[in-house]
């Protein structure tokens, strides 16, 4: 492990509520670059929701997640070897159109995952797809 | 009950569901169906306290959105106390806060919805 910019990576096979594993590495990882209790929910968050994408939807048989440490920031690649998507095809979730009507009520991923992280990026073909998505630590962290 | 429900009481008229443990689609269809069943018995106030489950995921917190829907045809509410700063944050994004109040305690969930 280099020590400036340690690497922890984590294999996960498909089984009910795996990614809660991940959540628990990602709180060791905040921990050790002081992050605020906020800012672990939220990277705990994403990654539940990008494994759950993942294991919902690519028909992947695993998941890797890696998660770089750097003296700004926490990067956090998730990536499966499934069917992959397209992201211009995935609609804006909104309640109001959920609501009374026969929309599906799920869809939310990829708008929590936006809105949680600071930067969010999506490398999809049909060999799988991998989620790049960074959270910043603050001068004061 | 369901691992995923740990305790349902009536207070003044809400029905008070506590839930326990992550709310995935196991805890949100366990919520569903204790919500089904009051409602048939004629309950239309719910307070949805989750002290107990600091980590949800949006397949779980979608199925509150079908509680919501089949409580508007009734004029009921739903509410929620207890929760935790990313779950509550969760609930903002997905649009829940704008049709369900967010109490800090169940004393005032109730009092607030009897």
């Amino acid at each position: 492990m280099n020590k400036q910019n340690p690497v922890v990576e984590l294999k996960l096979p498909v089984i009910p509520d795996i990614e809660l594993s991940a959540t628990k590495t990602a709180e060791v990882i905040s921990k050790h670059m002081n992050l605020s209790e906020e800012k672990t929910g939220e990277i705990s968050m994403a990654i539940i929701e990008s494994c759950i994408n993942a294991f919902e939807h690519s028909k992947t048989k695993e998941i890797f997640i890696h998660f770089i440490v750097s003296a700004d920031k926490l990067t956090i690649k998730v990536k499966d070897q499934g069917v992959g998507f397209d992201k211009s095809k995935v609609e804006i979730p909104n309640i109001e159109n959920k609501l009374n009507s026969d929309e599906r009520k799920r869809g939310w991923g990829l708008q929590l995952v936006s809105a949680l992280m600071d930067t969010v990026e999506y490398d999809s073909d049909e060999t799988g797809t991998t989620v790049t998505m960074t959270k910043k630590r603050e001068d004061n962290e | 009950m369901s691992d995923s429900i740990k305790n349902v009481e009536e207070i003044s008229g809400v029905v008070v569901i506590t839930t326990s443990g992550y709310f995935n689609n196991i805890a949100g269809d366990a919520v569903l169906e204790v919500f089904n069943q009051k409602m048939e018995e004629g309950k239309i106030n719910f307070l949805i306290d989750m002290e107990d489950s600091k980590v949800v995921n949006s397949i779980g917190v979608s199925i509150l959105i079908e509680v919501i829907e089949k409580l508007q045809t009734v004029d009921g509410k739903l509410a929620f106390t207890n929760l935790a700063g990313i779950v509550e944050k969760t609930f903002n994004i997905m649009g829940l806060t704008k049709y369900c109040e967010v109490y800090d305690s169940v004393d005032s969930g109730v009092d607030n919805l009897s």
